[in-house]
């Protein structure tokens, strides 16, 4: 077990370095690509006319003249230990670990604004994956178990709707309902769940259930599949032959060996979630990492938008590495395979 | 098996004299095709200390019929009727939570694929366990120590340790001793084996069928094998039952069927059966075709599509009217127009030379 875990770490480890190997080339691509000064993409301005002597001074004076592997190497340094950061003012400051760099539109350093943005994105992610997986998993078993019965068919068919209907659609309408004609939950805004929790809650709600509708119909149906095909197995029957009552083969023999794969998708799901929820930030007005990576797209902002990429690589990385840790506790043959 | 002929009027709700009594067993599953009648009027009986093989090829309804017993279509769409005895029960019309209490408890089965039969989550140990504390009230201790004896009785190397482990890290053999260990924990008097070695290599099918013998011996149960292997139904079992398309087609003592077989299609199973004990003459022979729908029996008798044998029966019969289950000698049933002399005949002149 230790062996297998250290094996997933130094493997997620390596997967990272891939990573900022990749985001770090892209940012130097774009100005290649596009025949401008990394400048441009640092500041947001070319403060000089081009192959003038103040703006090679300032290329030099933010390391653009330095070699590649020298440049990646700073970059790798700020996020691992820190760095020192010129803000154009003429002040350097340091940058403490993890230092993604510094956004000069927003005249914040770039971990500030992702650690203000963690939070919202986290809670929207988590919140609404407790509650499709509650929901999806229930109404999936469901539906298994009573086939091609009047709440089979219901169940199914509020799952089509599901995957069907877009965020942007579902979003509107629920806030349309809840917040303008029923007024239940009017002029929320954001609260963090350690300054004010009701508010935090309030805030949320409408957030995580547009979300979780989504994600809750593809995992009713997966639920549903699974479990179909477990409650054909032999040892369903061996649980029944045994005597067992009709729950315990249910829950301890089929849901058990039906939601081991579940296990898998829920995780990687909620990695991905988080810097992924662009549309339903927007929608409910929500300052996440999905509205920050817009909006720093918008305003090319690359420092911004290359601290978001990594800090979402990050939680893929760590949602697979906790979902094969996971994996082998629920399914073991894993870790002998 | 009693030794009277059990004819087709048996008086209703008349409670039998055998510890298992199988009678006019119908079990039937409505499919978009039609209705398949996978078992369609069977009857035997078995005793405690006897063990009775059903043979028969893929499809006959041998498995059909063992899960009738255990009542684990109940809840489906399957149709069941007819009766079904044990120990003066009657079992096709009980409500499933009295069929749950008796299951693992008076009756227990041992399946064909003991990989897929346990459960790959969960350790061997848990699942013996189990199967002792629905019927008892055990403590977790208790049921473990009793599933270590039986894990010991059934004959696994370091019983305690092996507890633990999951069925992946057991071989073949290991398993189906472990699913034995699990089917006899409450000491059922009645335990049905479906095809218990088909998945096992042949040394191993071996200690398997000993283990069960022995176990039968020592429990007193009454053992209903179900195989295809005629060679098992030799070696294990006092008498034997014969399905062909749902039905039975012969029915008696095993050295009735092995040695005065009177139908057809048993001397067709026989036929195809490699023989240590004969010098070898020709090559196997097969049944030609193959088993018939169970939508749409064959009218007449259900083996006649293959039976080499309907020119020995005048005016077609064979195709034209069902045989029934008739007297073939004392405790010998079997379902062929042809005269039981004739047949007998028949065999000695032109099916056992060839042998």
């Amino acid at each position: 077990m230790i062996r297998y875990i250290t094996r997933r770490l130094i493997g997620s480890v390596f997967v990272l370095f891939i990573v900022s190997l990749v985001t770090f080339a892209i940012f130097q691509l774009a100005p290649l690509l596009s025949h401008t000064s990394p400048v441009y993409y640092y500041i947001g301005k070319i403060p000089f006319p081009p192959h003038s002597v103040q703006l090679k001074l300032l290329e030099h004076r933010f390391g653009f003249d330095r070699p590649l592997p020298q440049q990646y190497w700073n970059w790798l340094h700020g996020i691992l230990f820190g760095r020192t950061i010129d803000d154009g003012t003429g002040d350097i400051q340091h940058c403490g670990a993890p230092c993604l760099g510094y956004s000069f539109r927003l005249n914040t350093s770039v971990t500030t604004l992702i650690a203000q943005a963690f939070p919202v994105s986290l809670s929207l992610a988590v919140g609404a994956a407790v509650l499709w997986l509650v929901g999806g998993v229930s109404i999936g078993t469901v539906s298994a178990l009573k086939r091609g019965k009047l709440i089979d068919r219901v169940g199914m068919t509020m799952a089509l709707a599901g995957v069907s209907l877009p965020i942007f659609f579902t979003g509107p309408i629920l806030l349309l309902v809840f917040e303008f004609q029923l007024k239940w939950l009017p002029n929320v805004t954001y609260a963090g769940i350690t300054s004010d929790p009701a508010q935090w809650l309030r805030s949320m709600v409408l957030p995580w259930i547009t979300l979780a509708f989504l994600f809750a119909a593809l995992y009713a149906r997966l639920t549903r599949a699974n479990m179909l095909e477990t409650m054909n197995e032999d040892f369903i029957r061996t649980a029944r032959a045994k005597g067992l009552s009709r729950r315990d083969v249910v829950v301890k023999h089929g849901l058990r060996a039906a939601l081991t794969p579940v296990v898998t998708i829920f995780g990687l799901d909620i990695g991905q979630l988080i810097g992924t929820t662009v549309i339903t930030e927007t929608v409910f007005n929500l300052r996440g990492l999905g509205f920050l990576s817009i909006q720093s797209i918008r305003q090319q902002d690359l420092p911004v938008i290359m601290g978001v990429t990594i800090v979402a690589a990050v939680a893929v990385v760590v949602a697979n590495l906790v979902v094969d840790v996971v994996y082998a506790v629920v399914d073991p043959r894993v870790s002998y395979s | 098996m009693s030794a009277e002929v059990i004819d087709v009027e048996i008086e209703p709700r008349k409670v039998p004299d055998a510890f298992l009594s199988v009678r006019e067993l119908r079990v039937h599953f409505p499919t978009d095709d039609g209705l398949v009648k996978s078992v369609d009027g069977l009857s035997f009986d078995v005793e405690r200390g006897q063990m009775l093989g059903i043979v028969g090829e893929s499809g006959s309804g041998k498995s059909v019929t063992s899960q009738a017993i255990l009542g684990l279509h109940k809840g489906s769409r399957a149709q069941g009727t007819g009766e079904i005895w044990l120990d003066g029960r009657e079992l096709v019309e009980a409500r499933e939570e009295e069929m749950r209490a008796l299951r693992g408890s008076e009756m227990s089965m041992i399946f064909q694929d003991p990989l897929s039969a346990l459960h790959p989550f969960y350790t061997v140990g848990w699942q013996i366990s189990e199967a002792y504390r629905v019927h008892n009230k055990a403590t977790k201790k208790q049921a473990r120590v009793r599933s270590v004896e039986m894990l010991a009785r059934v004959g696994i190397p370091d019983p305690d340790g092996r507890f633990d482990d999951y069925p992946h890290q057991f071989s073949g053999g290991m398993r189906q001793r472990a699913m034995i260990a699990m089917a006899l924990i409450c000491n059922p008097k009645l335990l049905i084996a479906d095809e218990p070695t088909t998945a096992l290599d042949v040394t191993v099918q071996a200690q398997i069928l000993e283990l069960i013998k022995d176990v039968q011996r020592e429990f007193n149960s009454a053992v209903i094998l179900i195989t295809h292997d005629l060679g098992v139904v030799a070696e294990t079992c006092d008498s034997v039952v014969v399905m062909y398309g749902g039905q039975c087609v012969e029915r008696g003592a095993v050295d009735d069927i092995f040695y005065r077989p009177q139908m057809p299609y048993t001397w067709g199973l026989l036929g195809s059966m490699p023989r240590m004990d004969r010098t070898r003459q020709a090559r196997l022979t097969p049944i030609p075709g193959q088993p018939p729908s169970l939508i749409q029996v064959p009218a007449g008798c259900v083996f006649n599509p293959r039976c080499g044998f309907t020119d020995k029966v005048p005016g077609r019969r064979c195709f034209t009217a069902h045989p029934d289950l008739g007297d073939a000698g004392p405790g010998h049933l079997a379902r062929c127009h042809i005269p039981a002399p004739e047949r007998l005949e028949l065999f000695q002149s032109e099916i056992a030379p060839k042998l």
